[in-house]
């Protein structure tokens, strides 16, 4: 029999069983000078979107996981957004569970 | 007297860096980013470029590179390193030197002649020239912002830390016209100009950069 290039639904299945995503979200320090976030809020009102007082931007990371996170993997993806996802002299981020 | 120039994956200005060591009067070693052996050089030069893309944040990636556990191990044990461009970026991101380069202010990739003091001529990369010596050099980047808490701005402005800044205006919202800084020890130095690019008036807009190549020279015979 001919292989399918697209998984089959057995495969899928099994992959949709019991994943957890981890989300971390990384934003420049408030003191940080953030000239793309500027660049968007001054934007804003030529598209007439006049809402905006001021805009930041950051940088948002969805890490899948199989089955619920244990404490052990939550502190390991804190250490990681310490070391790797941002830079603590300019950014901060924080780490949740989404369902 | 061996210097060492890395080259990453990305990495562009490695080239020239080695010419300009070769016309300091010293011997270029390539260094490559997935080995950890240094090849017995006297000091490394980690040059400019978009290493690893620029993926993350300029020189995340590059920083957990094999070869960046032997540069920080022998920058910790006072060889003298320069970081050119991406490479002071890199230099940051190992935590060798304070502070952090951030998106221009004005949102450009700027390329341009750039005048420059040289603030402090005490470190080996810049013994050659004079104090508050001026310069013409390239300058071409995208993220060369200096950016730092206050508290270690104060202490890189108290303890004669900065090695070079901005003449004429500030052209990326650099804290304090910063364009270079060094280490504690001072054998450390980030550089976000290009000197390598400005070795012979033919090629680039003076020849003063080459005094950054032969300070490292004078400070190996010394």
């Amino acid at each position: 029999m001919k292989k399918l290039f697209f998984e089959s639904p057995a495969v899928s299945s099994k992959r949709e069983n019991k994943m957890a995503k981890i989300v971390v979200e990384v934003m420049l320090k408030p003191e940080i000078l953030d000239p793309q976030g500027n660049a968007v809020a001054a934007a804003l009102p030529r598209l007439g979107f006049t809402f905006a007082q001021s805009v930041r931007q950051g940088k948002r990371f969805e890490i899948e996981i199989e089955g619920e996170p244990t404490s052990t993997q939550l502190a390991e993806v804190e250490k990681a957004a310490e070391v790797l996802l941002s830079n603590p002299i300019i950014e901060n981020f924080v780490v949740r569970v989404e369902a | 007297m061996r210097v060492g120039v890395v080259t990453f994956p990305g990495t562009l200005d490695d080239r020239d860096a080695a010419r300009a060591v070769g016309a300091a009067g010293a011997e270029a070693v390539s260094l490559w980013h997935a080995d950890t052996d240094l090849k017995k050089v006297d000091a490394i030069i980690l040059p400019g470029g978009f290493s690893y893309g620029d993926y993350l944040r300029c020189g995340a990636i590059s920083r957990f590179a094999p070869v960046m556990q032997s540069v920080i191990e022998a920058a910790n044990n006072g060889m003298p390193v320069l970081g050119i461009c991406n490479g002071f970026q890199v230099l940051c991101e190992s935590h060798l030197l304070p502070g952090a380069l951030t998106r221009n202010s004005d949102l450009h990739f700027l390329c341009r002649d750039q005048e420059l003091e040289i603030v402090n001529n005490q470190t080996p990369w810049t013994n050659s020239f004079a104090k508050g010596e001026q310069i013409v050099i390239p300058l071409k980047n995208g993220e060369g912002s200096f950016q730092c808490d206050d508290e270690t701005l104060t202490f890189l402005e108290g303890e004669g830390r900065v090695v070079a800044r901005y003449v004429g205006g500030n052209p990326n919202g650099s804290r304090n016209l910063i364009a270079g800084i060094t280490n504690a020890k001072g054998n450390v130095v980030g550089l976000m100009p290009h000197p390598e690019h400005a070795i012979n008036p033919l090629t680039g807009p003076t020849a003063q950069g080459l005094a950054f190549f032969t300070s490292i020279l004078n400070a190996m015979v010394k």
